[in-house]
C-alpha cells in the first residue's frame, strides 16, 4: 500500500480527535491526566473481556466453526458490557476526584466540571478504542501488500478508518450522556448509551457489507451528538440566561502590606442547579451569606486569601470589572460542586 | 561481540542511584483538620511575611520544616495554602513528566522500529553472562534469574560506592566518574547510534562531517549537562542520553534477563528508596542535610526558575533574591548558593531578563518541580522499547505499556503530593507495564487479531 494510504486513513481516522484534543483538552494539565486514566480503564476493560473470551476459547474446540463464531459474537458482547460497566466505575472514580478538588480548593469550586469530566472521558475511552482498532492496520499499510486480493473488500482500510472515526465521537458522545445519566439517576440515559453501543458493535458483524454498518453508525452519532449537545447546551443556555453575577467583593484587607494593586476579578457563581434539578439543591443564600446583595462584603470562608489567588485562577476569569454583570461560559466557568462542607460563617 | 571494559562500570551507576523522584523541597503533609477559621487569620499573616520572604521562600520552608523552627501559625497557612498549591502544581508538573518520558519513549520505539541493529543479537554484556540459548525453559529461566542476580548485586555495589563517595566528600572523584560516563555517553554512543541510523537509511557521511556533528553534539552536552545551559537543552540531552543507554540495555539483554532484571530492578528501587537505610534513602537524606541538590547529570529536573524580583518593590524580597542571582552569575556550585534544588537550575541557565511577576504564588508555582531520575526513564524506555521489539510486530502492546507506564507516574506523583519525600519512582510504573505487556501480549493480541480479521468493532 502507498503513503498515501497510511496518511489518508491516519487523518481520517484520529484527525477530528486529534483536533478535539488539540483544542480542547492540551492547553489544561488535569483534563490530559483524566483523558489518560480514561484510556487506561477502557485498556483494563479490554483486558478482562479478553481474558474471559481467550479462557472460553481455549477450552472449546478449535475445530467447530460455528462454535467459534458464536464465542466471537459472545465476546464482542461482553466487551461492550464490559466497556460500559468500566465507564461507570470512572464516572465513581471521577465524583471522588471532584470531592477530592473541591476540599483541596481555595474558595470551594473544583477546576473542573463533571461535564467537562465527562466529555474529557468519552475522548479517552475513544482515543484508545480508535487506537486498539486502528494502530496495526496503519502499521500494515506502510508495508508492501495488495488489499482484497483474495476476493475481501478493498475498501478495508478505508471503511476502517471512517469506522474508528465514528466510534471515537460515540464515545465522547456517550461519555457525556452517560456521566450526565449518572448524575441525574435517570437509568434510561444509561441503558440508551449501552443499547447504542450494543448496536454500532452488533452492526459491524454486517461487514463487509458496509451499508449495514456504517451508515447506522453515523446515524447513531449524529443522534447522540444532538442529544449531547442539547444536554450540555441547555445548560448553557440556562446558565447564560438566567445566571447573574454574584458582585461580591472581598474583605478589605487590614494587611498593610497587601497587595492592593492586583485586581481581584468577580469569581461568578452560576446556579448551583444546572445539571441537578431534581435533587434539592442547598441555598446559595446558606452558603454564601449576604450574597444577594452586590458589593456587601462576602465573608465565606478564607476570602482573605483571595488577594494572593494563583494566577491559574485569576485567568479563569476573564477581565470582568468589579461588580460588573457577565454571563458565564460553559468551559470557562468553574462549576461549583453543592459545597456541603462550608460553614456557613 | 563486544563486552565492555570495567571502566565502563560508571555505565551502570546510571542506572543505581538515578532511580529516585522526589519532589523539590519536602514540606510536612498538611493537616487538612486544623481550622479554617484559625487559617484565616494565620493566612493574612502568612501572607504578609511570604510576600517579604520572597523567592527564597521554598527553601525557607524546606530548611524550616527540616529543622522544625518554624512559626506554627505561618506553617499551618502555609500548608493549607501548599496543599492547593501542590494539587495545582501537581497536575502541572505531572504533565511536565509527562512529556520527557513519552519523548523518550518515542525515540526508542522509532529507533526500535526503523533500525535493526539495536534488535540484533550481537552478545551479551559481561554483566548476563549466562547464555539463554539453551534447549530446555527450566535452564532459560535458570540461567535469565542468575543474569538478574550478578546485575542487581553489580548495581547496588555500584550505588554503594557512590554513596559511600558521596558521604565522605570525596566530590572530585565522582564528577570525574560522571563526567567520563557522560563523555562515552555523548561520544561513543552518540557516534554508534549516528551509524547505525545512516546505514538504515543509506545515507553518506564522510567523516571530517561525522566528526564535526559528533565533537559538537558531544561537547554542548558535556557543558549542559554538567555546566550551564538552557534547561530546555539540559533536557533534551538528558532525554538523549536516556534513549542510548536505554538501546544499550534492549540490544545486550537477553530476553528473559530483561523482563527479570526490570522486575529485581524495580523490587531494589522500592528498597533502596524507602528502607532506612537504603542506599537511594540514605544519598537523598545526606544530600537535603547538606543542602546539595543531587549530581546534576543524574536527575532530570522539570522545574522553570525565576530569580527575579517581584512587581510589589519590596526591598527585603529584593535582597535574597539578588543573592540568588548573584549566585548565578559567580556561576559557582551549589555550595554556596541558598541551594534549593530549583536554584541550582538557575545556575546552569543563562540569565534571563528579569520579569515582573505578580504573585508570590506565581513564583513558587513555577520555581517548584519535580525532579525524576534518569534511571526511571532508561527502564521505562527499556520496557517500552522491548514490547515494541518483542511483541511479535504488535503495536497495542507498545501502546498499552505506554499508557500503563505514564499510568504508574501519575499515582506515583500522586503518591508524592501526599508523602512529600523521595518515592520511588520504578516499582509502580514497571508493575503495570509487566502485567500489561504479558497480557496484552498474550490475551488482548489474539482478540484483537481476531476482531481485526473480521473487521469487527468493539
Amino acid at each position: 500500500m502507498t503513503l498515501a494510504v497510511f496518511f489518508g486513513c491516519t487523518f481520517i481516522a484520529f484527525g477530528p480527535a486529534f483536533g478535539l484534543f488539540l483544542f480542547t483538552i492540551a492547553r489544561d494539565p488535569l483534563r490530559i491526566i483524566i483523558l489518560i486514566a480514561g484510556a487506561f480503564f477502557w485498556l483494563v476493560s479490554l483486558l478482562l473481556s479478553s481474558l474471559i473470551w481467550f479462557i472460553a476459547v481455549k477450552a472449546s474446540d478449535p475445530q467447530d466453526e460455528r462454535l467459534q463464531k458464536g464465542l466471537l459474537i459472545f465476546g464482542v458482547m461482553f466487551s461492550v458490557l464490559l466497556q460500559e460497566a468500566f465507564r461507570f466505575l470512572y464516572y465513581k472514580l471521577l465524583r471522588k476526584a471532584i470531592e477530592g478538588l473541591v476540599a483541596l480548593s481555595e474558595d470551594g469550586c473544583s477546576p473542573i466540571s463533571i461535564q467537562q469530566m465527562a466529555y474529557v472521558a468519552g475522548v479517552g475511552f475513544g482515543l484508545m478504542s480508535g487506537a486498539f482498532s486502528m494502530i496495526n492496520l496503519l502499521a500494515d499499510a506502510l508495508g508492501p501488500g495488495t488489499v482484497g486480493i483474495h476476493g475481501d473488500s478493498q475498501l478495508y482500510f478505508l471503511t476502517s478508518a471512517f469506522m474508528t472515526m465514528v466510534l471515537i465521537f460515540l464515545h465522547t458522545f456517550w461519555g457525556i450522556l452517560f456521566f450526565h445519566g449518572c448524575e441525574h439517576r435517570r437509568w434510561w440515559e444509561i441503558a440508551a448509551v449501552v443499547i447504542m453501543h450494543l448496536t454500532v458493535s452488533g452492526s459491524s458483524f454486517c461487514n463487509p457489507l458496509y451499508v449495514g454498518s456504517l451508515v447506522p453508525s453515523y446515524l447513531l452519532m449524529a443522534a447522540a451528538a444532538v442529544w449531547a449537545y442539547l444536554l450540555s447546551g441547555d445548560l448553557h443556555r440556562t446558565c447564560g440566561a438566567s445566571c447573574s453575577v454574584y458582585g461580591v467583593e472581598p474583605a478589605p484587607s487590614q494587611d498593610p502590606e497587601a497587595l492592593q494593586d492586583v485586581p481581584v476579578p468577580i469569581h461568578p457563581y452560576p446556579p448551583l442547579s444546572s445539571w441537578r434539578q431534581d435533587r434539592p439543591s442547598p441555598s446559595l443564600q446558606y452558603l454564601f451569606p449576604g450574597l444577594g446583595d452586590p458589593g456587601q462584603p462576602w465573608r465565606g470562608r478564607r476570602w482573605s486569601a483571595v488577594a494572593a489567588r494563583p494566577v491559574w485562577l485569576r485567568l479563569a476569569h476573564s477581565n470582568a470589572p468589579l461588580g460588573s454583570r457577565k454571563t458565564s461560559q460553559f468551559w470557562g466557568t468553574r462549576l461549583c460542586w453543592p459545597c456541603r462542607e462550608l460553614s456557613p460563617s | 561481540m563486544i563486552t565492555f571494559m570495567n571502566n565502563s562500570d560508571s555505565e551502570e551507576e546510571p542506572c543505581n542511584e538515578r532511580t529516585s523522584l522526589m519532589s523539590a523541597e519536602s514540606p510536612p503533609v498538611p493537616s487538612y483538620q486544623d481550622g479554617l477559621q484559625a487559617s484565616e487569620a494565620a493566612e493574612a499573616q502568612a501572607h504578609r511575611k511570604r510576600r517579604a520572604g520572597s523567592s527564597c521562600g521554598p527553601n525557607n520552608i524546606a530548611a524550616g520544616e527540616r529543622s522544625g523552627s518554624s512559626v506554627p501559625v505561618r506553617e499551618i497557612a502555609l500548608e493549607n495554602e501548599e496543599e492547593e498549591l501542590t494539587l495545582k502544581y501537581g497536575a502541572k508538573h505531572v504533565i511536565m513528566l509527562f512529556v520527557p518520558v513519552t519523548l523518550c519513549m518515542i525515540v526508542v520505539v522509532a529507533t526500535i522500529k526503523s533500525v535493526r541493529f539495536y534488535t540484533e543479537k550481537n552478545g551479551q554484556l559481561i554483566y548476563t553472562p549466562f547464555s539463554e540459548d539453551t534447549p530446555s525453559v527450566g535452564q532459560r529461566l535458570l540461567n535469565s534469574v542468575l543474569n538478574t542476580i550478578i546485575m542487581i548485586s553489580v548495581i547496588i555495589v555500584m550505588t554503594v560506592f557512590l554513596v559511600l563517595l558521596y558521604k565522605y566528600r570525596c566530590y572530585k572523584f565522582i564528577h570525574g566518574w560522571l563526567i567520563l560516563s557522560s563523555l562515552m555517553l555523548l561520544f561513543l554512543f552518540t557516534y554508534i547510534y549516528l551509524g547505525e541510523v545512516l546505514k538504515t537509511y543509506n545515507v553518506a557521511m564522510d567523516y571530517p562531517t561525522l566528526f564535526i556533528v559528533i565533537w559538537n553534539f558531544g561537547a554542548v552536552g558535556m557543558i549542559c549537562i554538567h555546566w550551564k545551559g538552557p534547561l530546555q537543552l539540559q533536557q533534551a540531552y538528558l532525554i538523549m542520553i536516556s534513549a542510548l543507554m536505554a538501546l544499550v540495555f534492549i540490544k545486550y539483554l537477553p530476553e528473559w534477563s530483561a523482563w527479570v532484571i526490570l522486575g529485581a530492578i524495580s523490587i531494589y528501587d522500592l528498597m533502596a528508596v524507602l528502607c532506612p537505610k537504603g542506599p537511594l534513602r540514605m544519598l537523598v537524606e545526606t544530600a537535603q542535610e547538606r543542602n546539595e541538590p543531587i549530581f546534576p547529570a543524574l536527575i532530570y529536573s522539570s522545574a522553570m526558575m525565576w530569580t527575579v524580583g517581584m512587581a510589589k518593590p519590596d526591598t527585603a524580597a529584593r535582597g535574597p533574591s539578588q543573592q540568588t542571582w548573584d549566585a548565578a552569575e559567580d556561576g559557582r556550585e551549589h555550595l554556596q548558593s541558598p541551594s534549593h534544588a530549583e536554584s541550582q537550575m538557575s545556575e546552569r541557565r543563562s540569565p534571563v531578563p528579569s520579569r515582573p511577576i505578580t504573585s508570590l504564588e506565581e513564583l513558587e508555582e513555577e520555581e517548584r518541580g519535580v525532579k525524576l531520575g534518569l534511571g526511571d526513564f532508561i527502564f521505562y524506555s527499556v520496557l517500552v522499547g522491548k514490547a515494541a521489539a518483542t511483541a511479535s510486530g504488535d503495536w497495542n502492546t507498545t501502546l498499552a505499556c505506554f499508557v500503563a507506564i505514564l499510568i504508574g507516574l501519575c499515582l506515583t506523583l500522586l503518591l508524592l503530593a501526599v508523602f512529600k519525600k523521595a518515592l520511588p519512582a520504578l516499582p509502580i510504573s514497571i508493575t503495570f507495564g509487566l502485567i500489561f505487556y504479558f497480557s496484552t501480549d498474550n490475551l488482548v493480541r489474539p482478540f484483537m487479531d481476531t476482531l481485526a480479521s473480521h473487521q469487527l468493532y468493539i
